[in-house]
């Protein structure tokens, strides 16, 4: 591996694009891209969705071929299109998002699937396959049983037997798409030493993400797209998140702390001693009328937990849920809908939104008892006039209401599942992680309806684990921590670093 | 804005809307394809009009594709209901069986030979209720078993399936019952308006589920559960409710059909139309039901039905044998499903192209 | 994770385990009840009879695998079964023309369902029920439905490998369906879990998508899978006329379902990547006890549909009931 860098020279590039352009369609996906990576090195490329990285990694795996006049170099050999052969045998490889792993197969056979490939009923060597995926784990110090179906494993492990498959096919250049969306901090911790072992070895590595992550520590260059475009390589250490989001934007985004003091408002959610076993212990809060309530922490604090204890999802061990006053007793999801609780759920593409399902009946859902005329039909106009109501009220882009709803943009998705719980007219609305794989400018957009919601004296319960999100949005943040809550903070009186340290002390 | 502003832009949402919808009635497109099918059904009478000119093109036989069509259709609807709730059922046959052998039990054992009057109609309520009371328990079964157990529908209903038929053939040591009062004789036999009574029937039936898939809640819910029930149960969906009716009512399909079927045949027996259950999942698929649940509509299922049976009828006049027929039924199949195909990578090749 | 494990926790641990121990029970009911039954004879007349299902449950374990379903193997079995025999009885062909004539036909009609499945992008199950509609009817078409009785004695003739006598009236002989039937069963165990291309199927089974994206050859894969089920059914073909003695177009009409819920019993899921040959092995090995023990008890054969309906259902819950048990201790 190292003689790559001795006979290359450390500045002359392992991979290069030079006008790389792809058209689908009237669309055009990438618009003559020059970019290159250095061999061992850390690059990181950003993107809003839709600004064209997963079409420039999927041209580098030969996945999609680039329209003509492109051409990629690599260590030294141009090509006009690579193929998924070329592009292996360049020992170019990509972790998807999704890792492309196998959960019914051993640790061992994912890393050396190599060996399974190919045709013949010829016999595997387990023996052969077992020292080269003992050697790939060795090599990032990494401790995971050998005979382990992957599908047990945690998320943060699959990924380094994800890493460890690339590792084993001799990569040089591993480019990994949105790598930390699901992991903790401490496993984000664990991934960094893996890179810099693998830069060690002269791996070059390209983190692929919508947002500036982490990983940026240890990145040298960053490169961010926009709509197509190259807007430019910088430097990791010119970057930061606000200088970011006006790449990736084009436009200035607002930061200004819009917390009121809602001290003397009535609570309307009054949560006391609340338990579960296994998730959250002797949690008590109050929401009061019209407040945008923070709740951060860490994946696995127990914030998911126990907004589903709250929507009536799960069942809790003890504790009191009142709501006006009222003792709530919630058997399921449909009594918390009937007391006038709605939860947006952090996995919106398989809980939040039926994707197949047109939008109008995404945002009906919810409510077609109460839309049903007294024969107990539903009427084809005022199922139109419910959704073209909320799509004007929401401002959701779409063709028409008879759309599928997976036709639309993240943002827009979103928008809908928001649309299906404002039409049941709640009091309580608890949004859970409602920006992820959602855009900035959309993001905005949520932003400002959250806000308005909230005058309008509806009470909202935000959790996120973007502290950035939950300090400039809600009036009061509450930290949770191993199930418990663990501090309150107050954006302005409070500052964004200090809850930032108590979240990642 | 102001308020003619916005009438204006009603009507015109509205006369989109209507375009919108002629356009996915008539022409094949991504919610249904109903357009494609009528022009097959369309061909295939011509076709069949110039093979047999003076047998084909007439009445009688247009009478006798209705007598035969009612069958095949009502298992259909009881199999199509399943399907888009992302289930199946393949007890429909095994069951239409049973409640006929109950309901021809109670009509042939039970129903004194002599009734008539007030009594014999006493006795055929209370031989039809014993058919109607027995499918829904068999649908509140499935139900159990789909719905709160949790148990995938081709694994629930191959068990009930096995089950159903076993307990009929165990009864019965294969042997049929017959000779069934008048009026269930009349329901498969007579006609009105020269319109068969049994056709009335389906129709009137698949009218009721077209209304039900698309005017009721329950309808919305169906659909909604097919494509995902767990997000469908987070917008605060009983799927267990759901996936209940959905059974209970294609069970008490089975049952219209069993007294179908009595009348058809003035018989009933534990081993009758097997060969069915293969095809009202055929029928399905031809009519455009999404296999993996979520999308189906009555009126291309309609045209898919009439398709099958205007072979079935093609080719007895033809004289080709009730093989022939079921092969072409498959081919058919497979030609439709390779025509999407094509046009969908036709759609690929021009998107491409740009 | 919880540092004791209790009795619970080992019997639902694996499906395998389940039925073995399901088994067992069934097993000393059974021998307390009728003396005959816990015997070797007894035993080995049982597998005979249930090598057909066996050979034609290996098939479909590895379709099942794969994540598809098929269920045109019944009209498979019988076309190759129809074209041996009028090969070898009518116009008198030799056994090896007339049954490679036959895995011929067997793996063509495979690779068919395997080529529409890949390129039409419709779930197999569809594919499947077209093609058993096709296959059968021009079966019947072009048999005119008749039977073939004249089997040649190479055919028919009792083949015995061993014979063993235990008593002056009780032998036990290890005959011709029980060998193919184990050779079928070893081979597939070994395919499934020690080759490239066994490994590649569950691969395949586990998570179709990246299977494409890591390199594997899919159209090749489901050749080969709906190739061997073709196969392996002309094999059970072979053996169901050699022991009734026959060929008939309608033999094999309505085992499709039984021979799936034999797979499923065994563990094999609908959603594909999982299950073993000796899950399915015990799959059989349930009903088998179960019709032949309730036989011996002087329960009606015509009972037996009954209880296959039960077995499925109780097994089903029973597995439904482990998976729950399993993710609650897991969360």
């Amino acid at each position: 591996m190292s003689n790559a860098m001795t006979t290359n020279g450390a500045a002359s590039p392992f991979l290069s694009l030079h006008n790389v352009t792809k058209r689908y369609g009237g669309t055009t996906a990438l618009d003559a891209i020059d970019w290159d990576v250095r061999p061992g090195e850390v690059h990181c490329l950003v993107g809003e969705n839709g600004s064209g990285k997963s079409t420039l990694i999927k041209v580098v795996a030969g996945v999609v071929n680039p329209s003509p006049g492109s051409r990629l170099v690599i260590d030294g050999s141009s090509h006009h299109a690579l193929t998924p052969a070329l592009s292996k045998a360049a020992r170019i490889q990509v972790i998807y998002q999704d890792l492309s792993l196998f959960p019914n197969l051993s640790v061992q056979e994912n890393i050396a699937f190599e060996h399974l490939l190919g045709a013949g009923a010829a016999p595997l060597s387990k023996a052969l396959m077992r020292a080269e995926a003992q050697d790939a784990l060795r090599r990032l110090d990494a401790d995971i049983p050998l005979d382990a179906l992957v599908g047990t494993l945690p998320i943060a492990q699959r990924q380094i037997v994800a890493i460890c498959r690339g590792l084993t096919a001799q990569a040089r250049l591993l480019f990994m798409d949105e790598p930390t969306a699901s992991l903790t901090r401490h496993e984000v911790d664990l991934l960094l030493s893996v890179v810099r072992r693998l830069q060690a070895m002269g791996v070059a590595v390209v983190f692929v993400s919508h947002r500036l992550e982490e990983v940026v520590e240890i990145a040298e260059r960053v490169t961010v797209l926009r709509d197509g475009r190259k807007v430019g390589t910088y430097p990791a250490a010119e970057i930061d998140n606000r200088r970011l989001e006006h790449l990736m934007t084009g436009d200035q985004i607002q930061h200004a702390i819009r917390a009121h003091d809602t001290k003397g408002r009535p609570p309307v959610l009054e949560a006391t001693g609340l338990s579960q076993r296994g998730a959250f212990t002797d949690v008590s809060f109050a929401l009061r009328e019209g407040e945008v309530l923070g709740l951060t922490g860490l994946l696995g604090a127990g914030r998911t937990e126990l907004a589903l204890a709250l929507f009536g999802m799960t069942q809790l061990d003890g504790g009191e849920l009142r709501l006006d006053g009222k003792p709530l007793h919630l058997r399921s999801n449909r009594d918390a809908i009937a007391a006038g609780i709605a939860y947006l759920s952090e996995d919106r593409l398989t809980l939040g939104i039926n994707l197949r399902q047109s939008i109008s009946d995404n945002i009906g859902v919810a409510v077609l008892d109460k839309i049903a005329a007294r024969s107990g039909l539903l009427l084809r106009a005022r199922r139109a006039a419910l959704a073209r109501d909320w799509m004007d009220k929401l401002k959701i882009r779409a063709g028409a209401a008879s759309a599928a709803a997976q036709t639309l943009s993240g943002g827009n998705q979103q928008r809908v599942v928001l649309a299906k719980w404002l039409a049941t007219a709640p009091r309580v609305l608890i949004l859970d992680s409602p920006t992820v794989g959602v855009d900035i400018r959309n993001k905005q957009g949520i932003y400002d309806i959250v806000r308005a919601l909230a005058d309008d004296g509806v009470s909202i319960l935000l959790i996120s684990d973007e502290l950035h999100e939950v300090y400039h949005n809600a009036d009061r943040v509450l930290h949770m921590r191993g199930g418990h809550l663990v501090g309150e903070y107050v954006p302005g009186i409070n500052t964004e670093g200090q809850l930032h340290d108590a979240v990642y002390a | 804005m102001s308020s003619s502003a916005n009438d204006v832009r009603n009507a015109a949402d509205t006369l989109n809307g209507r375009l919108d919808r002629l356009q996915q009635t008539l022409f094949p497109g991504a919610v249904g394809n109903t357009g494609g099918l009528l022009l097959l059904l369309l061909a295939l009478l011509v076709l069949f009009s110039v093979l047999l000119p003076d047998l084909f093109p007439r009445i009688t036989t247009l009478q006798a594709m209705m007598f035969q069509l009612p069958e095949l259709g009502l298992l259909t609807l009881a199999m199509v209901l399943p399907l888009i709730s992302g289930g199946l059922n393949l007890a429909i046959i095994a069951t239409t069986n049973q409640a006929a052998l109950l309901m021809g039990w109670v009509f042939t054992t039970q129903m004194p030979a002599d009734a008539t009057g007030i009594v014999a109609l006493l006795w055929l309520i209370a031989g039809l209720g014993a058919g109607f009371v027995y499918c829904l328990c068999v649908g509140l079964a499935t139900g159990v078993f789909v719905a709160i157990l949790r148990i995938h529908p081709i694994l629930v209903t191959l068990g009930t399936m096995s089950l159903i038929s076993g307990v009929s053939i165990f009864l019965t040591r294969g042997r049929t019952l017959s000779g069934f009062p008048e009026p269930v004789i009349a329901v498969a036999n007579s006609t009105f308006l020269s319109l068969p009574i049994s056709f009335i029937l389906f129709l009137v039936l698949a009218a009721g589920v077209h209304v039900l898939l698309t005017q009721t809640p329950i309808g919305v819910r169906i659909h909604m559960t097919g494509s995902n029930a767990e997000a469908t149960r987070y917008s605060g969906v009983d799927t267990r409710r759901v996936l209940f009716s959905v059974y209970v009512l294609s069970s008490l399909l089975c049952w219209v059909a069993a007294i179908v079927t009595m009348g058809r045949f003035n018989s009933a027996g534990a081993d009758f139309g097997q060969s069915y259950l293969l095809i009202t999942i055929l029928a399905a698929i031809l009519g455009g039901v999404d296999p993996y649940g979520g999308f189906g509509r009555v009126v291309s299922l309609l045209a898919a039905l009439a398709i099958l049976q205007t072979i079935s009828s093609g080719f007895n006049l033809l004289g080709l044998s009730q093989q022939m027929t079921l092969a072409f039924w498959g081919v058919t199949l497979i030609a439709v499903m390779a025509v999407k195909r094509a046009a969908v990578l036709i759609g690929e090749a021009r998107a491409a192209r740009g | 994770m919880p540092s004791t494990r209790s009795l619970g926790d080992l019997v639902f641990a694996r499906t395998e385990v389940t039925l073995a121990l399901v088994i067992a029970v069934f097993v000393v009911i059974f021998s307390l009840a009728s003396p005959v039954f816990f015997t070797l004879p007894n035993a080995f007349d049982l597998i005979e009879s249930y090598a057909v299902t066996t050979v034609l449950a290996a098939g479909v374990f590895v379709v099942l695998v794969s994540r598809g379903i098929d269920i045109s193997f019944a009209a498979t079995t019988a076309a190759t079964q129809y074209l041996a025999a009028f090969l070898a009885a009518q116009l008198g062909y030799p056994a090896i023309v007339a049954l490679g004539a036959a895995a011929l036909l067997g793996v063509a009609l495979g690779c068919v369902n395997a080529v529409l499945t890949y390129f039409l992008r419709v779930e197999s199950i569809i594919v499947t029920i077209a093609t058993a509609s096709i296959y059968f009817a021009l079966l019947i078409v072009i048999t005119d439905g008749s039977e073939i009785y004249n089997l040649p004695a190479w055919w028919t003739d009792r083949i015995v490998f061993l014979r063993y006598q235990l008593a002056p009236r009780e032998s036990i002989r290890l005959t011709l369906p029980i060998v193919v039937m184990a050779v079928v069963v070893l081979a597939t165990h070994l395919m499934m879990s020690r080759t490239r291309l066994g490994r590649q199927i569950y691969a395949l089974g586990g998570n179709p998508e990246a299977a494409g994206r890591v390199g594997i050859n899919i159209l090749r894969v489901q050749l080969f899978v709906y190739g061997y089920l073709g196969f392996l059914s002309a094999v059970a073909g072979f053996l169901q006329a050699h022991r009734v003695g026959q060929a008939v177009p309608t033999a094999m009409a309505g085992t499709e379902l039984t021979v799936l819920a034999v797979a499923l019993l065994g563990g094999a899921s609908l959603a594909g990547g999982i299950g073993t040959m000796a899950g399915v092995i015990l799959g059989v090995l349930l009903l088998a006890i179960l019709q032949n023990g309730l036989n011996l008890l002087g329960v009606s054969p015509f009972f037996f549909q009954v209880v296959i309906g039960m077995a499925i259902l109780a097994s089903m819950s029973f597995t439904a009931y482990a998976a729950h048990r399993r993710q609650r201790a897991a969360a």
